[in-house]
């Protein structure tokens, strides 16, 4: 019986990856430890060393051929004794299908990365690029991780970060549709195909956009932290005509060159609540909690196809004028693509804002390893009770969510609390 | 009778078509070569190498002239022309052997003769207007070279008026030499005619020397050649050449003014045109554009199944650049995986006139023109402890970095051996490193190529030694 030689996971997380090349060839005698191929994933190309000795009696899978399931048949090893005879009829037992077409190709194991990866995540292996590319990859903002290279093994050069930051993937798109579409989604696409008529084809109905990086990237963080963190929401109604009038008294200003938000002052607001109950600026590892002693403050920018956190440093110990503007700054480099790495790596809490789009309240998860995330709604007039009597304020709704490995109730309500009184007296923010 | 089906064929035996040979032998094709006249094409038999043999004689000669600036004593030197020119054949010989034995060790089938395509994927072969043979494959590699081109009315003659082949081979060392065109082919045999005591005279069409060089190693060339005796004539042309019993009266056009010349023997290397006739091109897709055969950048012509490299597809006229179009040309129709175009902006090129020219990418006026804002680096040979030791005092080196991206752009450099530098920042281009490696990088001393790393010091205003 011949050895199979079956695809490797080179991570736990690993699901596919490409044969890069093949260092042996068919008819090779090899032994255990010999390197028979070279595997590559999104992020790194890894030697694959024989298990087995023997003969190569046949490569099933041909070097260069991208997206292959881990543990499909690759190769078959003839044992001592054996020849190619062994081989006629054989039929594989592991695997299944024939590695090549691997129609139900799973998502991409993607490294973590761009989108806000915090301070504590553990980088990826090794990314080799030139250090050309390197450079032109940090003058753009571009995380090279997400970066597929295209030199000598795999290795990232001039023109690929070129290509990303021109947007320019060239054939990704039609190798994406032909391989990325789930089982699942298959079985909706063959509906719709029934529903096609002489007016409407089938491809009419439906369109594959492919993933970007960044989607795969949102894609496995988020089911991550939904799947593994036990998040937990707390709401309040906060009173902003305070704020609002002090937002109106600092803008009216002489000489103003700066032009505070009402977001602007939540942000001031939740970072100083986080210094005063630092217990909730904390991170959930395995082995401690570990409590931030500066309030790094994310804040979440839609950008087209994604989204993205840059980050506030120290935004405790920042003016509103300062902080006003370096928000500003950021958001607009955020959606240029021309955040620095270090603008949007790190972080060690997350506000995220929806009020402009007149959401009442709504809740977010949480971006690991951070342990909370604020969610901010619409100001907006609302019939309140104020003395036993009708009255109208300005409210908004402030919606927490927190990793409860890290966070209990009463921490959270601690800080939620003090986040209110600041808020409904922003005055505070002056000591 | 001998199978005629091969899955490559070549047609020519130059850098470029031998290598390409190989290189399909090694992946496993059954290969043809087609080659009429000498295996290794003009750069082993009439080009690169014979000329380097020759130039090498010039050399020792010009340092035996100059032996008291070393302490050392020599007297009643001479040359004997005809064995300088043996020692040259001689060295293209045996090299011409060896691509030989290269080819049969890789057991691709040499015919002896010319290829012409005959319908798809056929090539009829023949020699001395009789067909020896008809071969098919699907893939036919045209790889048939350049020849000098002819100005009308000067022809070679090989007597009075010389091209490359007949300067390889010359009868003398003429009295008073006449070369027009100051390229690389034309600044070389100036250059070795002069050494051995010929009062030379070089014309060039445009305002400076080797035009293809940055300007700055033409005006340093210029003035060396100039103080050395060399007499230049740029933006100038010859209008006629009239041939006496000996000599030849060439009239010249200098700044607008006729004047009429004597000289001995005029050399003519004005550049170049392709092999494109008698190739049976006509009825194919294949395009020609001024006598060079149109491709894409994996070398593909108009015609399925038909691929044209080297000096037939076009400039820069290069052997290096012609084995590496064959090669990634047969890789290509192998079907390898993680193939590039040849980048032409990181193609080396050396000239072996004394002294020594070698450049790779792009003249700081073509980084203009691209409108990349430069950072310049430049280091003199006077600053070099083993160029002073050597006796060559004379002699730079010029970098190129884009000021965005640190991206080596171009390196440029004139004086002693400086062809054997350029390497160096060939390697250093492709790996794409920017001025941080190139200044992390140990350079051993006592070494020329210090200089390659002061220069790029300079480029940022850290130039140690100057």
């Amino acid at each position: 019986m011949p050895i199979e030689i079956l695809m490797p996971a080179l991570s736990p997380t690993m699901t596919e990856g490409n044969l890069a090349s093949w260092n042996v060839a068919e008819g090779d005698t090899i032994s255990a430890g010999d390197v028979i191929c070279e595997i590559e994933t999104d992020k790194a190309t890894m030697e694959v060393e024989a298990v087995d000795e023997g003969v190569i009696g046949k490569i099933v899978v041909p070097g260069g051929t991208e997206a292959v399931a881990v543990n499909a048949l690759i190769a078959l090893l003839l044992e001592e004794g054996e020849d190619a005879s062994a081989l006629d009829g054989y039929t594989p037992s592991a695997g299944g299908a024939a590695p090549a077409a691997v129609a139900e190709a799973a998502p991409t194991a993607t490294a973590p990365a761009p989108v806000a990866a915090p301070a504590a995540a553990v980088s990826g292996s090794r990314v080799f690029a030139s250090p050309l590319a390197r450079r032109i990859a940090a003058d753009k903002g571009l995380d090279l991780s997400t970066v597929t290279g295209s030199g000598p093994r795999g290795r990232i050069v001039k023109r690929d970060v070129e290509a990303m930051s021109s947007g320019a993937k060239p054939g990704a798109q039609s190798k994406i549709a032909q391989r990325d579409v789930p089982n699942n989604m298959l079985s909706l696409l063959t509906s719709l195909k029934a529903t096609a008529s002489d007016e409407v084809s089938a491809e009419d109905l439906y369109t594959v956009i492919p993933h970007s990086n960044m989607r795969k990237i949102i894609a496995k963080r988020l089911t991550e932290s939904a799947r593994d963190v036990p998040h937990f929401n707390l709401t309040v109604d906060v009173e902003i005509d305070k704020l609002l009038a002090m937002r109106k008294d600092l803008n009216a200003r002489e000489n103003a060159d700066y032009k505070i938000s009402v977001n602007d002052f939540i942000v001031k607001a939740t970072a100083y609540a986080l210094t005063q109950v630092p217990a909730c600026n904390v991170s959930y590892t395995d082995d401690a909690i570990v409590q931030f002693n500066r309030v790094d403050m994310a804040i979440a920018v839609a950008i087209e196809g994604g989204l993205i956190t840059p980050i506030v440093q120290d935004a405790a110990n920042k003016g509103l004028a300062k902080l006003s503007k370096e928000i500003k700054e950021l958001a607009g480099k955020a959606r240029d693509g021309k955040l620095m790495p270090e603008e949007f790596q790190g972080g060690t809490f997350t506000i995220s804002n929806l009020g402009m789009f007149g959401v009442k309240g709504f809740n977010s998860i949480i971006n690991p390893p951070q342990g909370g995330i604020l969610s901010v709604g619409a100001g907006e007039q609302r019939a309140v009770v104020k003395d036993g009597a009708l009255a109208i304020a300005t409210v908004v709704t402030l919606t927490l969510a927190v990793d409860h490995r890290c966070i209990d109730g009463a921490t959270a309500a601690a800080f939620i609390k003090e986040l209110k009184a600041v808020v409904e007296n922003p005055v505070a923010l002056m000591l | 009778m001998a199978d005629t089906n091969f899955d490559l064929i070549v047609v020519g035996g130059g850098p470029g078509g031998y290598v390409a040979a190989i290189r399909a032998a090694q992946l496993k094709m059954k290969v043809a070569l087609v080659e009429a006249n000498h295996l290794g094409g003009i750069c082993l038999n009439w080009g690169c190498i014979p000329t380097k043999a020759l130039l090498r004689s010039s050399e020792i000669y010009h340092n035996m002239q100059h032996a008291k600036n070393y302490g050392l004593t020599a007297e009643g030197i001479g040359f004997d022309l005809d064995a300088i020119v043996k020692r040259s054949r001689k060295v293209s010989r045996q090299l011409n052997g060896g691509v030989g034995h290269l080819l049969k060790k890789n057991k691709v089938t040499v015919f002896d003769g010319y290829g012409k395509l005959n319908g798809a994927g056929k090539l009829h072969v023949e020699k001395d207007g009789k067909g020896i043979a008809d071969l098919s494959s699907k893939h036919i590699i045209l790889a048939t070279g350049a020849r000098a081109r002819e100005l009308p009315g000067m022809e070679p003659d090989g007597k009075l008026i010389w091209y490359y082949k007949d300067a390889l081979v010359p009868d003398q060392v003429p009295e008073r030499l006449l070369v027009i065109g100051s390229g690389a082919i034309g600044i070389e045999f100036a250059s070795f005619f002069h050494t051995l005591g010929s009062k030379t005279t070089v014309v060039e069409m445009v305002d400076r020397i080797v035009p293809a060089e940055d300007a700055e190693i033409s005006a340093f060339l210029l003035k060396s050649l100039t103080k050395d005796g060399m007499e230049i004539l740029t933006s100038a042309g010859v209008k006629a050449l009239k041939k006496g019993k000996d000599t030849v009266t060439a009239t010249l056009e200098v700044g607008g003014k006729s004047e009429s010349r004597e000289f001995d023997r005029v050399i003519v290397a004005a550049g170049i045109v392709g092999n494109v006739e008698n190739l049976g091109l006509e009825g194919t897709k294949v395009k020609v554009d001024r006598s060079h055969i149109v491709t894409n950048e994996w070398l593909q012509t108009g015609e399925p199944g038909v691929y044209a490299i080297g000096d037939v597809a076009g400039a820069p006229w290069l052997a290096h650049k012609a084995s590496h179009e064959g090669v990634l040309c047969v890789e290509k129709i192998a079907g390898t995986k993680g193939l590039h175009p040849i980048n032409p902006d990181r193609i080396p090129g050396c000239t072996y006139c004394r002294p020594q020219i070698a450049s790779v990418g792009l003249t700081e006026a073509q980084a203009k023109d691209r409108g990349l804002k430069v950072k310049v680096g430049r280091f003199p040979f006077q600053g070099n402890g083993k160029a002073i030791a050597l006796g060559e005092p004379e002699g730079l080196i010029k970098v190129l970095f884009d000021d965005k991206t640190g991206e080596l752009l171009g390196a440029h450099m004139i004086g002693a051996e400086v062809t054997e530098l350029i390497q160096g920042y060939g390697i250093a281009m492709e790996l794409e490193t920017t001025e941080s490696e190139l200044m992390h990088t140990v350079f051993a001393h006592p070494t020329l190529s210090e200089m390659m790393h002061e220069s790029v010091l300079d480029a940022f205003g850290r130039a140690v030694h100057f």
